[in-house]
């Protein structure tokens, strides 16, 4: 699922990197957080480890193998955020030393693999298995549900990346640019596979090796249970994840224009009359021109491109929100300390 | 990652030897690089800085290139660069289109078909090849295939440590440059772990093992790697600590460009700037 150089255009390479740079933030403040000098090898080490681990060849029932990738199980060792920095060291790794993935993709695939995998099969393992004994039987399920649902979600996510591009990006005659097919084949094409056939080794790798570890050396579960406890002792209440879901939806708000016709009643005088309407009503006409948007119509002509006008307007929108909120908020607290103060 | 569905009987023996072959290869190219890097030529001879920034410029012409020949003319450059290089176009050309049947050959053809578009060519049963189709497997496997040997050319004439203290000068944070460097020393040293221990293992099977066993071995090569690579992780942090080890470290090596430096980053800059200007 390491995807090339040549199948995403710049643009989307470049909207992933964006979005896989909070998660690696994340990830660096958790490290410094811990850490200090202790965590550098840890993670060095356990990112070469991802890398060994993505060349074992596991056999499956029935015929088939496959390479597992090791984030679930990075994920479930070291923590989410940590692993995200693991394996997106091994994945720079083979892009750059390897040529096995593309080095303008590298956001891409980091996103795709090294969070999505190990923070949804962390949430998986923790919600079947975390209040049950290290040694609990529940715990390789959780381990195992984690990988399949962490890889067959990545493999989703890569789906859908390659479905957007040829909607996305094609030349004047429709002709796709970078990955050729739509979301109704790319999507499938991914995700059958992947859900078959890769995504059941990861599970069934990361919780073999949960039960390896289950026998042979527990204490390493215990010190990634205690840690994940300490963390969530000291977590302050932040909105990161809630930052991540505007920042999608704002990356994303393009996917709008591929609905066909405006919505229904929110017409301009020149909408009416290529409906067909013999006049427009004179205090539309009057009222229409009154107020000129600075982005109107979510389009900024001068970029010339109205998929990233559409962004830039998702991106301003958010912010203003979030301005006047907390101008809100600061106003009614200000009240409020005058009235206790009083 | 999705392996060929081979016979039962063959699969039982086979997990080994494909998990040890990958390991061989994996080490075998690491220090073919290696060895290609160091290698008196042109490229080798450049600041690496010049060529992780002239890399990127040319894989970025790529794919914003909305014409075909222009990628082809940046694949030859590509492997013009190569010859004074000594590395040959050949070995470029060869690990290349070794990989593109793998994976986007397979994934190139059905777009012939399924891309919808005006007719281009009739083949019997039915199956037409559309013009669109055509140009859309074009575009894929020439961008797919420039791009990674643009990346194997930096690969091929710039050692790692090289290529790692570049990116340090270019402001690549120097945490992330130093997990980088150790984790590229450690996979080596894990790869030779694993293919020692997949190999007495290997050498000591007599017949056929079911796949139970061989998922089973695997998952106990992988746990037992996993508290290797944590007990290895403990050793180096206490060798750090008895050196002085109190944060990330600075890079002594220092880098001057020189007239040839600035010559040739200028020159190909420039072409990678009219590239993108006559593909957009």
């Amino acid at each position: 699922m390491h995807i090339p150089d040549g199948y995403l255009s710049p643009a989307s390479s470049l909207v992933m990197a964006i979005l896989v740079l909070p998660f690696w933030a994340a990830g660096m403040r958790r490290m410094r957080g811990n850490m200090n000098a202790r965590n550098v090898p840890l993670v060095a080490m356990l990112a070469a480890f991802s890398f060994v681990i993505m060349l074992f060849n596991v056999p499956l029932p029935g015929g088939t193998s496959g390479h597992a990738v090791g984030a679930a199980l990075a994920g479930i060792i070291l923590g989410p955020e940590i692993a995200t920095i693991a394996i997106s060291i091994a994945l720079i790794i083979q892009a750059l030393f390897f040529g096995d993935g593309g080095i303008l993709a590298i956001g891409a695939n980091c996103f795709n693999i090294a969070v999505v995998v190990p923070y949804v099969a962390v949430v998986v393992y923790r919600l079947i298995g975390s209040t049950t004994p290290l040694s609990s039987p529940r715990r390789l399920i959780g381990a195992a549900a984690g990988g399949w649902l962490g890889l067959t979600l990545a493999a989703l996510l890569t789906g859908i990346e390659f479905g957007l591009q040829p909607v996305l990006f094609h030349a004047a005659d429709g002709t796709p640019l970078y990955a050729p097919y739509p979301l109704a084949i790319a999507v499938p094409a991914m995700v059958l596979p992947h859900a078959l056939v890769a995504s059941v080794v990861e599970g069934l790798l990361t919780a073999l090796v949960v039960a390896y570890l289950q026998r042979s050396n527990i204490e390493v579960l215990a010190t990634a249970e205690g840690a994940a406890l300490a963390q969530e002792a000291v977590r302050p209440r932040r909105f990161t994840a809630l930052w991540v879901v505007l920042i999608v939806l704002a990356v994303a708000s393009p996917l709008g224009l591929l609905a066909p016709g405006t919505a229904w009643g929110e017409w301009g005088t020149a909408e009416l009359t290529a409906r067909g309407f013999q006049s427009v009503p004179a205090g539309l006409q009057q009222l229409s021109g009154l107020w000129g948007a600075p982005l109107s119509s979510y389009n900024i002509p001068a970029l010339g491109n109205t998929n990233l006008g559409y962004i830039v307007s998702a991106a301003v929108g958010v912010l203003l929100a979030a301005l006047l909120t907390w101008l809100f908020t600061q106003l009614v607290a200000s009240k409020g300390r005058r009235r206790g103060d009083g | 990652m999705l392996r060929s569905f081979r016979s039962p009987a063959r699969n039982r023996r086979k997990v080994l030897e494909l998990t040890l072959r990958s390991i061989t290869n994996s080490l075998q190219q690491g220090e073919f690089a290696e060895e290609l890097s160091r290698r008196a030529g042109f490229l080798q001879d450049l600041d690496p800085r010049v060529k992780v920034v002239v890399a990127l410029e040319f894989l970025i012409s790529v794919s914003l290139s909305r014409d075909p020949w222009v990628i082809v003319a940046i694949y030859a450059l590509a492997l013009g660069l190569a010859l004074p290089s000594s590395i040959s176009p050949g070995l470029l050309l060869g690990r290349v289109w070794l990989f593109m049947p793998f994976f986007t050959i397979p994934l190139a053809i059905p777009a012939l078909f399924l891309t919808p578009g005006p007719p281009q060519i009739e083949l019997p049963f039915g199956w037409i090849i559309t013009r669109s189709g055509m140009t859309a497997a074009l575009f894929l496997l020439l961008r797919v295939s420039a791009s990674l040997t643009w990346s194997l050319l930096l690969i091929y004439t710039t050692s790692w440590n090289m290529v790692l203290s570049a990116l340090s000068s270019l402001y690549l944070p120097e945490a992330f440059a130093l997990i980088l460097g150790m984790t590229y020393r450690y996979v080596n040293l894990l790869l030779r772990a694993a293919g020692d221990m997949l190999m007495s293992r290997e050498s000591r099977v007599v017949g056929q093992l079911s796949r139970a066993d061989g998922r089973r071995l695997m998952a106990a090569a992988a746990g037992a790697l996993l508290e290797k690579s944590l007990k290895l992780s403990g050793d180096v942090y206490l060798a750090m600590q008895s050196r002085g080890y109190h944060g990330p470290m600075t890079s002594v090596r220092r880098f001057e460009m020189q007239a040839k430096d600035w010559a040739t980053a200028l020159t190909l800059s420039l072409l990678a700037a009219i590239c993108v200007w006559i593909g957009r």
